[in-house]
């Protein structure tokens, strides 16, 4: 130390990297000792054996969900006292929380994933069959094998109707968004507390205001279309709030240099907000299909339950995905029930894809894009950039010849 | 010179002498198209809006004659009759409300623990993929939720049902007893229970509120937490010192959006419940209702006065989410974690 010291008097001492010195190292701040590892196994093994024990000798108990649920406590308990033998109070308050909020996750996880997989398994039976996708249910009746009848006429009036809904629900809910947030005022947060409100209406009596007030005054018969219609009053609010927040996150700077530039609002919305919030947008209207595929009240309400396929919106019943899984599991049949599974799995790997479609396309910031799409946007800017130009050297040309004619 | 602010002098020549000494005008006048921009935008506003109205006066128009006619009984009546006259929604909002908190006790735990194990826990790898498999969890269709409840949920949960209302049957709730008292061990006593469906329902709103307490959380000031942890403190002493307090608005906030979830889900309950028109306190029992299976149950044979009694029950079913909703939605604003967001 002090050969150093003398070495480098006066001086300020930085940390020397040499390929042969010992280069300064960096600690782990979150490492896992050897110790903490033997706890959670030792707890883990003698919870494990005392439950064993209780269960099968010295207690009558017997039942799986009890099992896990002392085998839990008793972990709790015996990792609390191994790690009081050495660690302070907080720190066991620490640790039995931690294994307490991952516990919560495992749960929430578990949950789901068993959710997904025990619909995706008992729906095989019905999905082996091919012709489940490519027949109707007309000539199957409840006694029939799965070898007779689909659900085909479901699919087709799922895609019907989510079609009229977003056909409306799209332009309508930006259009909206935009106008909440770039005309805004008194009246824009008016309408953004209305749309808030909505948010809380129950899809049931989204259904039951169509029904009551289209269907019931003769104005739209049951059908495919008065379906949409309640899907579309149920829909609208949420693209409504979800963009409303996508197009918030904009940073103003971007809009405030279009306008500096000259664009006019229309413009500064039009090549520069929508751009660079499409993403945002993307995610909040395919997260907003996934609701209104997967709603079975409003379409059970007003459109109604048939085996047959039909293609015009505009007359007799026409079934959706979810009614058609309702109407199917009501039946005691074990066929129908099977069905009941296809058509739920069918309809969950169509949640899924939208799902999956949803982070593909969006779930990044506005700003920030894809390489594909940066690449698209330099070649715009080039483009634009070649057009400016052009435009100068002909407003130059022209100028230079007004000048001349003036002179002249 | 009111003249000049409206020409572009550079591009003209023939004004090149121009007094810059005064003020120019700051009014931007719109070019065409911006009216047109401004004005669709504006009507895309104004047909929101009506639609919206119209929902709600529609509802309370039609509603308006059921109230009329059982007066504040709508609130007391049990029964549910509409042709002979007499029905209120007492026994179905009761369901609907037990179903519900059931439904916060099954899902606060599992959000509160959920949000916290990924906003302060996760390394950041895991974090994305956590948060997207939480948001694909609230986009799982309720019909699927439902049919989960009946074929798996129900045969596996007869036995704890059993063998809680055995231990416990001296919590007046938790008993499962026939009219006289007797307490019954028949499983087929504990199916369709309101435990069961609200166990369901609070599976399917613990998204909701994970997001909304996620949200909040990761918002908490990263120097008040190093600053916790500086000090000394455990993580737990830091989550409990700086971002529950921090988080409190988003806590209550997105319990009660999924307070409002929970009231109006519709399908699974009233696939798993047996639908019954009296108040049933003991929750492990089977047979309770909601207003939203209420009306999924009797659109189809409603008369006009059936109808408007339907509208009125979910008129009433509206304006309690409504309320939460907003009040939820006023929490979260006004605490210091959404002073920023929204």
């Amino acid at each position: 130390m002090t050969d150093l010291k003398a070495s480098v008097k006066g001086k300020t001492y930085l940390p020397v990297h040499t390929e042969n010195g010992p280069a300064p190292v960096k600690r782990k701040l979150r490492a896992i000792r050897l110790d903490d590892v033997f706890d959670i196994v030792g707890s883990i093994a003698s919870s494990l054996s005392l439950t064993y024990l209780l269960f099968g000798w010295l207690t009558g108990l017997q039942s799986t969900v009890g099992f896990v649920v002392v085998n839990f406590v008793l972990f709790l308990i015996s990792y609390a006292a191994i790690t009081a033998l050495k660690n302070p109070r907080e720190e066991i308050k620490d640790r039995v929380i931690t294994v307490l909020l991952g516990s919560a996750g495992v749960i929430l996880m578990s949950a789901l994933l068993f959710v997904v997989v025990y619909t995706l398994g008992r729906g095989q039976l019905a999905l082996g069959h091919l012709n489940f996708f490519t027949t109707s249910m007309e000539q199957a009746g409840p006694l029939q094998p799965l070898s007779v009848g689909g659900i085909v006429h479901a699919i087709v009036g799922t895609l019907i109707q989510i079609t009229i809904a977003l056909a409306v629900t799209i332009p309508l809910g930006i259009t909206t968004a935009v106008f909440l947030n770039e005309i805004g005022g008194k009246f824009a947060r008016f309408v953004r507390t209305i749309a808030d409100a909505m948010t809380a209406l129950p899809s049931i009596v989204a259904g039951l205001f169509v029904l009551s007030a289209f269907i019931r005054t003769g104005l739209v018969p049951r059908s495919g279309f008065a379906a949409s219609l309640a899907i579309t009053v149920m829909m609208l609010p949420i693209v409504i709030r979800a963009s409303d927040v996508v197009l918030r996150l904009v940073a103003n700077n971007l809009r405030e240099a279009s306008l500096a530039l000259g664009a006019t609002k229309w413009r500064t919305v039009w090549h520069i907000v929508l751009p660079t919030a499409r993403s945002g947008l993307v995610t909040a209207v395919i997260l907003g299909t996934a609701r209104g595929i997967g709603e079975t009240s409003p379409v059970l309400l007003t459109s109604g339950i048939s085996a047959v396929m039909n293609f015009n919106p505009f007359a007799g019943p026409m079934i959706s995905l979810p009614l058609q899984v309702f109407d199917f599991v009501k039946s005691p049949e074990p066929t129908m029930i099977a069905r009941g599974f296809g058509t739920a799995a069918t309809l969950l790997v169509l949640v899924l894809i939208l799902f999956v479609l949803a982070r593909t396309f969006g779930g990044k910031a506005p700003g920030n894009l894809s390489k594909g799409a940066q690449r698209a946007a330099n070649r715009q800017s080039l483009a634009d950039e070649q057009r400016i130009e052009n435009l100068m050297a002909v407003r130059l040309a022209s100028k230079k010849t007004q000048r001349r004619n003036i002179k002249e | 010179m009111a003249k000049a602010t409206q020409k572009t002098y550079l591009r003209d020549p023939k004004t090149p002498d121009v007094d810059f000494s005064s003020r120019r005008s700051l009014i931007a006048l719109a070019s065409f198209s911006d009216k047109v921009f401004a004005w669709v935008a504006r009507s895309g506003g104004v047909v929101t809006l009506g639609i919206m109205i119209a929902v709600g006066l529609f509802l309370g128009l039609r509603a308006q004659s059921a109230f009329g006619s059982q007066g504040w009984g709508f609130l007391t009546e049990t029964a549910w009759t509409p042709e002979n006259g007499k029905f209120g929604i007492a026994a179905v909002l009761f369901g609907t409300v037990t179903i519900a908190i059931i439904a916060l006790c099954v899902s606060i735990p599992l959000a509160m623990g959920t949000s916290l194990l990924i906003s302060e826990v996760l390394p950041e790898r895991i974090r994305g993929l956590a948060i997207s498999l939480v948001d694909l969890m609230a986009a799982v269709p309720s019909v699927i939720f439902g049919l989960w409840g009946v074929f798996f949920l129900q045969a596996n949960i007869i036995p704890i049902s059993l063998w809680v209302s055995q231990t416990f049957s001296w919590i007046p709730f938790l008993a499962v007893s026939d009219k006289s008292g007797n307490p019954l061990t028949d499983p087929s006593a504990f199916t369709s229970s309101a435990v069961i469906a609200g166990i369901v329902v609070g599976l399917m709103v613990v998204p909701t509120q994970t997001s909304v307490m996620r949200e909040a959380f990761s918002q908490t000031p990263l120097g008040e937490k190093e600053g916790a942890l500086a000090l000394g403190s455990t993580r737990w002493g830091m989550i409990r010192a700086v971002v529950l307090p921090f988080g409190r608005g988003g806590i209550i906030g997105g319990t009660m959006l999924g307070l409002g979830r929970a009231l109006g889900e519709t399908i699974a309950v009233y696939m798993i419940i047996s639908p019954i028109f009296e108040i049933n306190p003991e929750i492990l029992k089977s047979g309770t209702n909601s207003v939203s299976a209420l009306i999924a149950l009797r659109y189809g044979e409603a008369s006009d006065t059936g109808l408007s009694a339907l509208m009125a029950a979910g008129l009433v079913l509206f304006l309690i989410t409504l309320v939460i909703n907003f009040s939820a939605s006023s929490i979260v604003s006004r605490s210091r974690s959404g002073a920023e967001s929204n």
